[in-house]
């Protein structure tokens, strides 16, 4: 048998700063706060850090964050492409790395002044030209856009309602009412809030989207061996993927055969495949949420539900505490802070640390998930 | 870049009232050209046939690089739709209920393209009540010139 990642690495430290609509500090000084803390977690030194892992969109750059905190020499660095795709993704990079000897404690990280920063869609410069030809002078201009087509077909086909997406709102929403770290801590959301809430494109309503979020988070990987010795139980990364399938088109994969089955699919075929575990084994997932709609596509793509179920798993309070599958256990980006998935990571390795401000008893396995509708990546970690 | 499809107009979001134009890349140009004449064309391989779309170089089912650009009937049906709502950029907040939908070719389903349904080719982007969208129904292809220069496919239900 060759090398494997299975168990080789864990996540040993996380760190963040406050989530707020506005944070004073640049996004260098956020980054550089998140991962200080993420280190000190971990009882590890910033001298010790010989790699960093981020992804696309993220303005800091790993010269800059190595000199700012004072990293040794640097072996391995890498920029995961697609935004909040590259999430979890940069976890495995830094896993990949380390178990094969390239460096020996990784630092992954985002920065994000999106809550009192420009929005990406208004720069309809970079845009325009592909894929932005297609749909942008069409009026289709934001993600919000983009998304709320796929839902409209998911529903259509599959008879999903809107009372399904209210479940994911709600879940998350329930959760956030728990984490004093939450953006939305303390402000709970009713079925009739959600119904009455403004559109923000049709069939998707203010409810159904992330929040804009200022803030930074950052994690550190080492050896499974190394985490043994730190300050932290560890977390160990099971298994990891990324997933580009066939024919996809970032965002608007209407012109794939089948649009409805995204990433996600690609990334759970190999995710499972490096795994002694299944969907089955899973005790609470984090998984993507920029729109509620990526969730029944996602529970559908990491194989807990079959094609065109996802909407209906959501009944009952299956996503509650307590329920079949337990989600965004922080808040998620509906609900926690939206930066671009970072906080479903450190929110994963809270659980299985026993932790986490909704903790689900016993939990020893966790589903993270990046970005649905673009490139994405997965990880499933274990205690 | 064709000069039948340079941007005349600014397109920074605070430039007041102009909805965007296509920007093509090398690949695209000739759908733009085509629409310019009023003709819905659709990159086809030389080598298998297939047609591709959004466009590119190289056949992903024989990896040939020659290609031509067949033209369709312009038919098609609603594969679904949103209503966009603010916060938008100004030309598309002007126009409120406006519309953007994926139709899907009659002449070959797995191409779809996003469009407008409007009540007649040069009507505004909300012409069309949003109620009256729906995923299946039938439409064909109008062609409208924006005030830039530039011509795109717009669709009109074929049951008015």
């Amino acid at each position: 048998m060759g090398p494997t990642l299975k168990d080789a690495t864990a996540i040993a430290g996380i760190g963040q700063t406050p989530f707020a609509k506005r944070l004073p500090a640049s996004e260098k000084a956020l980054a550089c706060q998140a991962i200080v803390a993420a280190l000190d977690d971990a009882g590890i030194a910033a001298s010790e850090v010989d790699a960093f892992a981020s992804y696309t969109m993220e303005e800091t750059d790993e010269v800059e964050i190595a000199k700012a905190i004072g990293a040794g020499d640097v072996t391995h660095f890498s920029k995961v492409g697609y935004g909040g795709g590259g999430s979890c993704a940069t976890v495995a990079h830094l896993a990949a790395a380390i178990a094969t000897g390239q460096a020996s404690v990784g630092v992954a990280w985002r920065s994000r002044k999106r809550g009192s920063g420009p929005r990406p869609w208004k720069n309809t410069q970079v845009q325009l030209p592909t894929p932005g030809q297609w749909t942008r002078p069409f009026g289709l201009l934001r993600p919000a856009d983009e998304i709320g087509m796929l839902a409209r077909r998911y529903m259509h086909e599959y008879g999903a309602t809107r009372d399904h997406l209210f479940n994911v709102a709600l879940a998350c929403r329930n959760r956030a009412n728990q984490n004093p770290a939450a953006i939305m801590y303390e402000r709970p959301l009713t079925r009739e809030m959600y119904m009455t809430a403004r559109w923000i494109s049709e069939p998707l309503c203010l409810f159904d989207n992330c929040l804009e979020t200022d803030g930074a988070l950052a994690c550190v990987v080492v050896s499974a061996e190394r985490a043994r010795d730190c300050r932290q139980r560890p977390v160990y990364v099971h298994s990891a993927a990324q997933g580009l399938p066939a024919q996809h088109h970032g965002m608007v994969n209407y012109w794939n055969d089948d649009p409805l089955t995204g990433p996600a699919w690609t990334a759970a075929r190999h995710l499972w495949k490096g795994a002694d575990l299944g969907p089955q084994d899973v005790d609470v997932a984090q998984i993507y949420d920029a729109f509620t709609p990526l969730i029944p596509l996602s529970l559908e793509g990491y194989g807990f539900c079959g094609r065109g179920e996802g909407a209906a798993f959501t009944e009952g309070g299956a996503l509650e505490i307590g329920g079949r599958l337990p989600l965004n256990t922080g808040g998620g980006g509906l609900s926690e802070a939206y930066v671009h998935g970072f906080n479903l990571i450190n929110e994963g390795v809270r659980q299985l640390r026993g932790t986490s401000t909704a903790q689900v008893p016993d939990a020893a396995t966790c589903l993270v998930t990046a970005g649905e509708g673009v490139p994405t990546s997965a990880l499933l970690l274990r205690s | 870049m064709s000069p039948i499809v340079t941007p005349t107009t600014d397109n920074r979001p605070d430039s007041g009232a102009d909805l965007l134009f296509p920007v093509p890349d090398d690949d695209g140009a000739p759908f733009w050209e085509y629409t310019a004449r009023g003709e819905l064309r659709i990159q086809t391989c030389s080598g298998c046939d297939a047609l591709r779309f959004p466009p590119r170089p190289c056949c992903p089912h024989c990896q040939s690089f020659a290609a031509h650009w067949q033209r369709m009937s312009g038919r098609g049906r609603i594969w679904s739709y949103v209503v966009p709502h603010p916060p938008l950029l100004p030309a598309y907040a002007a126009l409120p209920g406006y519309n953007a939908i994926v139709v899907e070719l009659a002449d070959a389903p797995h191409i779809r393209l996003v469009g407008n349904l409007v009540a007649a080719a040069d009507a505004p982007l909300n012409s069309v009540e949003p109620a009256r969208l729906r995923i299946g129904a039938p439409v064909k292809a109008a062609f409208h010139t924006l005030p830039g220069g530039v011509t795109v496919p717009r669709w009109l239900l074929e049951r008015p």
